[in-house]
């Protein structure tokens, strides 16, 4: 393996973290703002869609995944794959009334 | 252990790690050192020593159990008795054993690597399992008493509760940690420190089973860790997440202790699963069969094994639609470990059988591991479980899956890689009668609880109905030639470090795998230069399938 | 296993290997926090309304300031990175200065936020909490300890950002090794992630 490849050095401008952060502070707005809108059981995932796509740009651009090799991207689902099957069957006893 | 007055050497190609006097002398160099093999004995040494705890309160235990009524102890020494041996044996002893003690030593030697990924994380590991060890036992001795709640903590029993627990679950909530930073480091040993050549499938199927307990051991052990803190905060600040008196679900924490608990039990046995599969094609001098499916079957129990939590739940009251779900999900995760039982006889089958004593804790593995596994398959039954659940039929199941699987893979492990490590052999004759002893002895102890519990004997009952009597001294005595078998094996490896016949040979049981290259005992660096790797690690020449490349002696 | 003798050089240092050993560890505490979301989620959908009462009494304005000044603080980190990949080691360092900063008004918007709280009586085991109903207890005890837990992640950054800046000034962070900077910056945006998912669920539920 030769040096470069060791050592994934990312070169990024500043520009491209600034246009990233204004994103991520337009969207925790727009998250504030429709917090007062009643979508009724939607809200919720509302607020779990916005709040998933900041994280996506945080991981991707700040933390650098989209440069990382394949192996990390497939940590990372390895990981929300867990706990999102096991959300959801732990929700199996729950969404049931009386319990 | 070897001769000191040879010792004085800095050169890690040629002295034996044993010998090795580096930038610390003495106890310190032990205490001190990040070598991965001093590293994997520090935890050996810790882990029997607590293994040992726990065997003197299961014999205890036992001894409480011969008479209906109280025997030895009141009802409170008992509760705790049941609770330390719990803790004890799963938390610190059969939860880290193998990865720790075995993997530490023989992983990065196996890849051709001359030490874990992080060496001095592995170190800080060892640190916190002893800091957590210590915890544990000074909730023993502090005024309030040892924990007495059974190891599975349950809520309200384990906020109201007057004995220690704070430091308990604070002691556990370390180990954790240990477990979770053994396991990051293994993860990327095995990703990023292979040799050259060595791929994926390339690799023993011993380092398969350490990756995929490793990914369960970095995923799930925060569940319980951060389940175990809140009770702890329960206990100082009452914020109510557990208590129904504020609002709190006790399931909850049933739920989010067993989404860890049940993973815990695949730490347990993979490893040692994994240790067998390194012994039999040793011993039968043929290549493993089926090979991709023993590796991806480590996997799959992985990956099915964190999904089956609730069927520790059946009789709890959870909704009977997450009762399908789990214990359906409880039935396909047998299929994996079963593939591997398969796989092993299949191994085994017009092998050139060598009898030696590895062999025979491999081979006493695969039948008490298929019955307590086949016990299991009982228990995953929702309409049976409702009336073997919290009885002792569960408790025979655990004893033949954890001590019959995880602790005689141990012995086998032992037998196997020791001369190896102390590069001293033991005496075989003994090792083989201690063998038959320990194996008799577990039947005659673990196998009545079946029957217990089928006739509805409750567990962790301090009395019980006299119609039991009998098999709960038949199981004593069991109990009792069992610790003579232990006691005989264990004594017969410890005479070997001061009288076993040294040995010169690297190659010692006829291995294929890496370890069996390198010198015995291993040197500091464990290869002088690392090897280019060929093909794979179990090309016997009783193969069917052709070698291709001479084999390098 | 048949091998070749053939020299391999040695790989001591691996960036990728120790990149990979931060990523587990993140997983490890993203599961931490996991754990709890799990009990907020389950706690949430049986108590959907009590929930909805209590995260009025929530200072959504601090709480918002919050969430901007972290997310300014993770640019803040990464551009510490940048600046030094190109040798602005001076630059470097104040980013990373100025990161800390932002953490400690995080830290001290959030006394002045429980301040309140404790003031008004919403502290676990207060007679004014225990006579609320149950749904709302559980949202106080859901949010001192995951707000909580979250606050002491925000410390132990702030710390670990610290040691990493006088790394710098001593060259022991430089332009060609610059992996325990990132390490450390994976850490932060890490705790910020995490507050990007509390914000909403304790500070804006409809």
């Amino acid at each position: 393996m030769d040096d470069k490849k060791l050592h994934d050095i990312h070169s990024h401008s500043y520009g491209i973290y600034i246009l990233v952060w204004l994103a991520l502070v337009a969207l925790t707005g727009l998250t504030a703002a429709v917090a007062g809108i009643n979508f009724g059981k939607l809200s919720i995932v509302v607020a779990i869609l916005i709040a998933v796509v900041k994280s996506y740009l945080v991981l991707t651009e700040f933390m650098h995944l989209k440069s990382e090799q394949r192996t990390f991207k497939v940590f990372i689902f390895v990981a929300l794959f867990f706990i999102l099957v096991s959300l959801t069957l732990l929700f199996s006893d729950y969404s049931y009334y009386g319990r | 252990m070897s001769d000191n007055s040879l010792a004085v050497s800095h050169n890690g190609y040629e002295v034996s790690y044993l010998d090795y006097e580096g930038k610390h002398k003495g106890l310190m160099g032990w205490l001190l050192s990040t070598d991965h093999k001093r590293i994997g004995i520090l935890y050996l040494i810790t882990v029997i020593s607590f293994f040992a705890v726990g065997v003197t309160l299961g014999l205890l235990i036992r001894l409480e159990l011969m008479t209906p009524e109280g025997t030895l102890v009141g009802p409170q020494a008992y509760n705790e008795f049941f609770t330390l041996h719990g803790i004890i044996m799963i938390f610190l002893v059969v939860i880290p054993v193998i990865p720790a003690a075995f993997g530490n030593f023989f992983l990065p030697i196996m890849l051709g690597a001359k030490d874990v990924a992080f060496p001095r994380l592995n170190l800080l590991s060892w640190y916190l399992y002893v800091i957590g060890g210590a915890l544990l036992l000074l909730a023993v001795v502090l005024p309030g008493g040892a924990p007495d709640t059974g190891w599975t903590f349950y809520v309200p029993y384990s906020v109201r509760t007057g004995t220690n627990m704070i430091f308990t679950l604070s002691a556990l909530f370390i180990v954790g940690f240990s477990s979770i930073l053994t396991g990051i480091n293994f993860l990327a040993t095995i990703h990023r420190m292979r040799a050259p050549g060595m791929g994926w499938f390339k690799m023993p199927l011993f380092a398969w089973s350490l990756y995929a307990t490793s990914w369960i051991q970095v995923i799930v052990t925060p569940i319980v860790g951060i389940t175990l803190l809140m009770v702890v905060i329960e206990r100082l600040f009452h914020v109510g997440i557990f208590d129904p008196t504020l609002g709190g679900d006790p399931l909850l924490f049933e739920h989010m202790f067993w989404m860890y608990s049940h993973p815990a039990v695949y730490i347990i046995i993979v490893p040692s699963m994994g240790v067998i599969s390194e012994i039999i094609p040793v011993f039968s001098q043929r290549t493993i069969f089926g090979y991709k499916f023993i590796a991806y079957s480590s996997i799959g129990i992985a990956l099915f094994g964190s999904l089956v939590w609730a069927h520790h739940m059946f009789s709890t009251g959870i909704s009977d639609t997450s009762e399908f779900i789990f214990s359906l999900l409880t039935f396909l995760v047998a299929i994996p470990s079963a593939i591997k039982v398969f796989n092993w006889t299949a191994t085994l089958y017009k092998g050139s059988i060598k009898l030696e004593p590895p062999l025979l804790y491999a081979l006493a593995f695969i039948f008490l591991f298929s019955i307590g596994g086949l016990t299991g398959i009982v228990q995953g039954a929702l309409s049976v479980d409702i009336y073997l659940t919290k009885t002792y039929f569960i408790v025979g199941h655990i004893h033949y899956v954890v001590f019959g699987g995880t602790g005689f893979g141990l012995f086998a492990a032992l037998h196997y890689w020791l001369p190896k490590m102390f590069g001293r052999m033991y005496n075989k004759k003994i090792a083989k009668v201690a063998f038959w002893i320990l194996f008799t002895g577990f039947n005659i102890l673990y196998f009545p609880f079946f029957i217990l519990g089928w006739m509805g004997m409750p567990r962790r009952s301090y009395h019980y109905l006299p119609q039991f009597q009998f098999y709960h001294v038949v199981a004593t005595v069991g109990s009792w030639i069992l610790a003579a078998g232990l006691l005989i094996m264990l004594t017969n490896l410890l005479v070997s470090f001061i009288k076993g016949k040294k040995i010169e040979e690297n190659n010692i049981w006829g291995g294929e795998t890496l370890e069996w290259k390198v010198s015995t005992p291993p040197t500091v660096e464990n290869f002088e230069v690392i090897p280019k790797i060929v093909d794979g690690p179990y090309e016997y020449k009783q193969n069917e399938v052709p070698v291709l490349e001479e084999e390098v002696k | 296993m048949s091998i070749k003798e053939e020299i391999i050089p040695d790989v001591h240092r691996d960036d990728i290997r120790s990149r990979m050993g931060i990523w587990l560890f993140l997983f490890s505490e993203l599961l931490l926090f996991g754990g709890l979301f799990f009990m907020y989620s389950v706690y949430r959908f049986t108590h959907q309304q009590d929930f909805s009462i209590a995260s009025k009494e929530m200072n959504t304005f601090l709480g918002t300031l919050n969430t901007v000044i972290l997310l300014t603080s993770s640019l803040t980190m990464v551009l510490s990175l940048v600046a030094l990949q190109r040798g602005k080691k001076g630059l470097s360092v104040f980013f990373q200065i100025v990161t800390i900063l932002f953490g400690l008004t995080f830290m001290v918007n959030k006394v002045i936020e429980w301040s309140h709280e404790f003031k008004v009586g919403n502290y676990p085991g207060s007679a004014i909490l225990s006579s609320r109903p149950p749904g709302q207890i559980l949202y106080f005890g859901l949010y001192y300890c995951m707000v909580g837990l979250h606050g002491l992640h925000v410390l132990v950054g702030m710390t670990v950002i610290g040691f990493m800046t006088v790394f710098t000034i001593r060259n022991k962070i430089t332009q060609d090794n610059y992996i325990k900077l990132e390490a450390a910056g994976l850490y932060w945006h890490l705790v910020d992630i995490i507050w990007i998912f509390l914000f909403p669920l304790f500070y804006l539920i409809t």
